[in-house]
């Protein structure tokens, strides 16, 4: 790996400059150091500016694409796959990269999610899950583990959360990650697997929210859940030879799932090629007959 | 491209001729009667053509992804109906805030829900203005055949590229899958309009400033000019504000372009008005049985005129200033309960008697009908 390029080299090269700081992210936040990873990935990748396109929905960790100097697109809440499928497909040299968080992605965009993993386009999706509707205050979100603390489920969430990273790979997805904002260099490491990967990639990043989520289920503050992320995080390799009852509490880190399959756009592309030599071939055929000779009374086509 | 064409066609087959006439190389969709015939065709002819078709999970999915396309230079198009178009509603306001391109086809059915899937009605045309929250403004079109169906549908691509903001083209399902006769013209004169591209260095790009016709230039995705979208409201560089000055600057604006085109965009056909004792007004298919009407009734020395709304938002006043303070009466035809009636309400402001004759069982009003109507008004 070569050595890493200085933060501020990283700041004065991406984050955008007319744009009014400080950005809107909490104190021991995790949204910072997955917007630190994610420019230091798209470094790594040599991609310019122009050839970026970052999309995301509504919420905290939605807010990233504001900062930074690509083409930015923040969405409605939930539907940033569906605009970002759009854009990927009508510019297919974008760089197409999704932020998103676990409520947006899950919850409201839950539907686009899945469909967007079985669609195998090549789209790199972030879902950075603090286990809470942050911006809004708290409320229980699809990820909160069953008997966490939220405003909306104060004697503890009754549902059992969604695991993004086996629901991505279960439908489809062709790359699938997942580590925490503690493990920095493994999450710069996974952003440039899965920009590099053909097809759709997901990067699952559990991230602290110590003002709504930390302090309201004893996990202690941003140091604290820092701590909590370094001790509940097992390696998909060490994983392998623990027992389910061992893997309670933990959050398995690293690739989950990686293989190859056909990709979208390509796909579409040569669809369109055979669609055009079809049409050619047709146009090769005698034409037919014409039945009677065109009539000219412009008068028939007005409407009554 | 093509000479004149004659063909056979539907109303949701002439959307398609005339959306790839105009240009148009993207559609995302998802099946829904009636108007599932528009996926059909683009999802046949789009491929050869080099463009995209794309069949979403889901209505919501299907404008978000007409949306990206069009941000990143391409023309958009979806289709749907009722229930379909409710779906749509959130990002339609996306659509205004961020002022992006796009053309809504919504073939309308019976409601409201699931209602009378394959029965005509018209029942959209409030949801068509106000259906997604905030105030914004709309751009609402309808067709009476399917001729109209074509010159309209390119009507609708070039106002939403030269306003930069959705416009919905309102069919009726008699509309939409009725078969006619229909002539089209060559393909070189189908008039295009595109969105005007900045010419400006990158650096000096402020992606919504103000312009002499409100509507700033719209740069592409990737083509150099990088800058923000959001459905936040924005300053002119595109960024989040809170700042009360930048908040009217820029909604302000979004009305303005549009009020400076009203005489462009609200269009509308008058038949007989000049000498009329008394009008009809109606549009969609509709205004085929008024049309019938109204020569039934001059035939038998009633003067009855007929205004026919091509454009219903924003509501074409003027056409109707002309006329309302002349004639003793208005009869407004609609297969909804009234909702274009409050409209000429509040237009005629007691100038002349304004009645409505409506239809909401999934049938057409018929020329009969409206003819007895106006001969209690002549």
């Amino acid at each position: 790996m070569a050595a890493p390029v200085p933060n501020r080299e990283i700041i004065h090269q991406y984050l955008r400059h007319a744009k009014k700081f400080p950005h809107i992210w909490c104190p021991g936040c995790g949204n910072g150091v997955v917007l630190g990873c994610l420019l230091r990935a798209i470094h790594q990748m040599g991609w310019t500016k122009d050839e970026v396109m970052m999309a995301s929905g509504i919420g905290c960790s939605s807010r990233a694409p504001v900062y930074v100097d690509f083409n930015t697109l923040h969405t409605a809440h939930g539907r940033a796959l569906t605009f970002a499928t759009g854009v990927k497909l009508a510019k297919p040299k974008l760089n197409t990269v999704v932020v998103m968080g676990d409520g947006d992605a899950l919850g409201i965009g839950g539907n686009h999610f899945i469909h967007a993993c079985r669609r195998n386009i090549d789209i790199t999706a972030v879902v950075v899950n603090n286990f809470i509707y942050g911006m809004t205050g708290g409320q229980q979100s699809p990820t909160t583990p069953q008997g966490a603390r939220a405003t909306t489920a104060l004697w503890g969430a009754l549902e059992q959360p969604f695991d993004i990273a086996q629901l991505a790979a279960a439908a489809g997805a062709t790359f699938v990650a997942r580590t925490t904002t503690y493990h920095v260099r493994e999450l710069e490491g996974l952003l440039v697997k899965a920009f590099a990967h053909q097809g759709f990639s997901v990067v699952e990043v559990i991230a602290a929210c110590p003002t709504c989520y930390g302090r309201r289920n004893k996990l202690g503050d941003a140091v604290g859940m820092m701590r909590w992320q370094k001790d509940v995080a097992v390696s998909v390799e060490k994983a392998q030879g623990m027992t389910a009852e061992e893997l309670g509490g933990k959050i398995v880190t690293g690739v989950i799932a990686s293989r190859e399959a056909p990709e979208y756009v390509t796909e579409y592309a040569k669809l369109c090629a055979r669609a055009r030599e079809l049409e050619q071939a047709a146009a090769r055929q005698p034409a037919p007959p014409k039945p009677s000779p065109e009539r000219t009374d412009m008068a028939a086509n007005e409407p009554r | 491209m093509s000479g004149p064409r004659e063909l056979l066609l539907q109303g949701n087959e002439a959307v398609v001729e005339a959306a790839l006439a105009v240009g148009c190389n993207f559609y995302a969709g998802y099946p829904i009667t009636p108007s599932t015939e528009v996926a059909e065709g683009m999802a046949a002819k789009l491929p050869a053509l080099g463009g995209t078709f794309i069949q979403m999970e889901d209505e919501i999915a299907s404008l978000g992804a007409c949306l990206g396309a069009s941000l990143a230079g391409a023309k958009v198009l979806t289709a749907t109906s009722g229930p379909g178009f409710s779906l749509k509603q959130e990002l339609i306001g996306y659509a205004c805030i961020a002022e992006i391109p796009v053309v809504i086809v919504n073939v309308m059915r019976a409601g409201p829900s699931t209602g009378l899937p394959t029965s005509p009605a018209q029942g959209d045309v409030m949801q068509a203005r106000w259906g997604t929250h905030g105030d914004h403004p709309i751009i609402v079109l309808t067709a009476a055949s399917v001729r109209e169906a074509f010159d309209l549908t390119v009507k609708a691509f070039n106002l939403a590229e030269k306003y930069r903001n959705p416009v919905i083209l309102l069919l009726d399902e008699v509309v939409g899958h009725m078969r006619e006769k229909v002539r089209l013209p060559a393909a070189e004169a189908v008039e295009r309009i595109e969105r005007i591209r900045p010419s400006m260095p990158p650096e000096w790009f402020a992606p919504y400033e103000e312009t002499n016709t409100g509507v700033p230039p719209m740069a592409a995705f990737g083509d150099g000019y990088r800058h923000h979208v959001t459905g936040l409201t924005h300053d002119r560089m595109g960024f989040p504000t809170q700042k009360k000055t930048e908040i009217l600057e820029g909604t302000d604006r979004l009305f303005k372009k549009i009020t400076r085109g009203f005489r462009e965009i609200c269009l509308t056909e008058g038949h007989g008005l000049e000498d009329a004792d008394a009008a009809i007004i109606a549009y969609g298919s509709v205004a085929r049985s008024a049309r019938e009407a109204m020569e039934v009734l001059r035939s038998q020395g009633k003067k009855v005129g007929l205004l026919k709304l091509q454009t219903l938002w924003p509501f074409p006043r003027a056409a109707l200033e002309k006329f309302v303070g002349r004639v003793k009466s208005v009869l407004v035809c609609e297969m909804n309960r009234g909702q274009i009636y409050r409209e000429v309400l509040r237009v005629a402001r007691g100038r002349c008697e304004v009645r409505k004759l409506n239809r909401v069982d999934g049938e057409l009003i018929t020329p009969g009908e409206i003819a007895k109507a106006m001969r209690e008004l002549v």
